[in-house]
């Protein structure tokens, strides 16, 4: 459905669902789904059996959990490989995730971490009040053999009450999960190599690169 | 800088672009001593690829010398090295088995999206091949950009000549894996598809590789005298049945392993491959198989099937029943360059593999779009182009 309306509503919801997109990673699972009956990541069923917007993803990273672990943990380095985060920075208990957003403003949201277990499982999501609600958690397993560590990410962000949150849930949906594929993407690359792969032939290139991808 | 740039189906130009810089840590500048043109150049070129920019730069096959280092690269300037043109970090899990051309690194996260969803799984990137590979400016040009030099890039030494070691970078390495992959024996009797150079080179590997017999396929009289002079028995497709003639001349039996060195542009009038040249004007990803078709008749149950040759897309009237019913093994691939160019470059220094001897022309940058037309329009005698920035015409 595509009317006059929705159209109208999209111009202003889209500071907030552009975002939301961006906040991809600033998300976290508060609650584990039940399974579909075989041993699948629920975040693979078919039909999702919760109302909340999940995505999740798992890369293999050549590296040793701990050192995984502990690069994750210090959350001022997660905007290296997260192309819409600006920074991260310490308030107390609270970490403040500056996104970037359309016209060259950006967003801030407050989150809390909720859980954390050394080189195993990070969680952390929205405070209350906050004007996006989510939450995300990142896992880290020993893959077989020499192959590394297997990191899971997932999160969920509920989209907003009414209407204006069902239009930003429709133009916004898929955004979050793509985002969320390259930043792991770049994770295993920094972690792996040292860098973030560009194929930019010239150092403005890759500043127009990132502007593109912010949409 | 000068470089070569693509603009639509039968449209290149050398134009003037902004140089390459240094952007990440184990980045390395190459200044462009001879870089060639290929026959996968020729599929970006008819169009067939898709995901190519107009201004992109193309170019997988070049060398040239160390002009500026990231603090990273372990190369230093001044140092004469080839490029591979499958970009491989060394780090990953597929680097880590050799599957060179597979790098899950290589390919900028943000370009992987198309190829995984054509094929399941994002290819690695490669240079001047597309944004499906990660839109990397290619070596076509008077500068480059080489990612992750601490790892690809060969040194090779000042007393070879660029003719004699340009090759390592592509067509010397595929036409090896190529042979490699037909898991050749000493009494086989072998059949390559194409006589172009990827075709001459696989030809030349089976045959060090101990083939008692390799039968080399093609219409282009020129090309079949090298695959002659290499020492490969000769079949003409447009005056003899492929099919026919390989059965006599391995006694019968069909021949032991085949080698599709053509791809996705096969020439010729077989009914099938008509029907696919329509179907590849009207629309992205329809792959002409008639080679590979022809090759999996024609191998004898239990055989191998190796291609080299480059296929993107899709393609149908598939011979799946040959292909089981046989028990034929099939391998594959982007070749994995780092793989072999130490093994290869031994090879050349001892004299074992002739590397010069398909070179028709060597051209002055500049002359770059002649040289993609008479190489795509004049097959029979434009073999293999080199392109010298420095050369003064
Ligand atoms: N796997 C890799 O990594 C890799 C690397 C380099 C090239 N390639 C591919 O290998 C193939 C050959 O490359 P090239 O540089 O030798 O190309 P080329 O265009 O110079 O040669 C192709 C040859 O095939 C011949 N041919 C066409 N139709 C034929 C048919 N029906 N039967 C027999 N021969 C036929 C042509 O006459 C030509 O001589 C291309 O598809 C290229 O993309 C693959
Ligand atoms: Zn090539
Ligand atoms: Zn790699």
């Amino acid at each position: 459905m595509r009317n006059d309306r929705d159209l109208g509503l999209a111009g202003t919801v889209a500071g907030v669902g552009l975002a939301l997109g961006g906040l991809a990673f600033g998300a976290f699972l508060t609650q584990r789904r039940k399974g579909g009956g075989d041993d699948a990541p629920f975040y693979t069923r078919k039909s999702p059996d919760s109302d909340d917007a999940v995505l999740g993803r798992t890369v293999t990273i050549r590296k040793p959990r701990a050192e995984l672990y502990e690069f994750w943990h210090d959350f001022g380095n997660l905007p290296r490989f997260m192309e819409n985060v600006e920074t991260i920075r310490s308030e107390g208990d609270h970490r403040v995730w500056t996104i970037k957003a359309p016209g060259g403003r950006t967003v801030d949201v407050r989150t809390e971490v909720s859980e954390d277990t050394q080189n195993r499982r990070i969680a952390w999501r929205s405070v209350e009040g906050s004007d996006i609600e989510t939450s995300g958690s990142v896992e880290f397993e020993d893959a077989p053999g020499q192959r590394g560590t297997r990191v899971s990410l997932v999160m969920s962000y509920d989209p907003p009450a009414g209407e204006v949150g069902r239009a930003i849930a429709k133009l916004f949906m898929r955004e979050p999960e793509v985002q969320a594929r390259h930043d792991l993407k770049r994770f295993k690359m920094l972690m792996e190599t040292g860098e973030v792969a560009t194929s930019a032939r010239t150092k403005d290139q890759t500043r127009k690169a990132k502007q593109q991808e912010n949409g | 800088m000068r470089a070569l740039t693509w603009h639509g189906t039968h449209d290149v130009r050398v134009e003037t672009v902004d140089d390459p810089e240094i952007i990440n840590s184990r980045d390395a500048i190459i200044e462009i001593t001879s870089t060639a043109i290929c026959g996968s150049d020729l599929h970006l070129y008819d169009g067939a690829i898709p995901g190519v920019q107009p201004g992109d730069v193309l170019g997988h096959e070049f060398m040239g010398r160390v002009v500026e280092t990231g603090k990273d690269s372990t190369l230093e300037k001044g140092q004469r090295v080839v490029v591979p043109f499958t970009i491989s970090c060394g780090g990953c899990f597929h680097c880590k088995i050799q599957q060179y051309s597979a790098c899950q690194n290589s390919n900028p996260a943000e370009k992987q999206d198309m190829s995984a969803t054509l094929y399941g799984h994002p290819m690695a990137g490669l240079f001047g091949y597309s944004h499906l590979t990660g839109g990397y400016s290619g070596g076509q040009a008077e500068y480059v950009r080489v990612p992750f030099s601490d790892f690809g890039p060969i040194v090779v030494p000042d007393h070879l000549d660029d003719d004699q070691v340009l090759f390592l970078s592509d067509i010397l390495p595929t036409g090896w894996m190529a042979a490699e992959n037909a898991e050749i024996q000493p009494d086989d009797t072998v059949a390559v598809w194409g006589c172009g150079p990827v075709g001459l080179f696989a030809i030349q590997s089976a045959i060090l590789m101990g083939a008692s017999k390799v039968i080399a396929i093609d219409h282009y009289p020129n090309r079949l005298a090298l695959a002659k002079q290499m020492g490969a028995e000769i079949i003409d497709f447009r005056k003899t049945s492929v099919r026919e003639a390989l059965m006599e001349m391995s006694g019968g039996i069909g021949v032991d392993a085949v080698i599709d060195a053509v791809g996705m542009e096969a020439h010729g009038f077989a009914i099938d491959n008509m029907i696919d040249i329509v179907k590849q004007k009207v629309g992205i990803g329809a792959d002409r198989a008639s080679v590979l078709k022809q090759a999996l008749l024609a191998v004898r149950p239990g055989g191998r099937v190796s291609i080299p040759g480059v296929y993107g897309g899709m393609t149908d009237k598939f011979p799946t029943g040959a292909l089981m019913e046989k028990g034929l093994q099939i391998r594959t691939g982007q070749t994995h360059v780092q793989r072999y160019t130490k093994d290869l470059l031994k090879k050349i220094e001892e004299g074992t593999v002739d590397t010069t001897f398909m070179i028709s022309h060597r051209l002055p940058l500049e002359d770059a779009a002649r040289g993609y037309k008479c190489f795509r329009e004049e097959q029979d005698s434009w073999t293999k182009v080199v392109l010298k920035p420095g050369m003064k015409d």
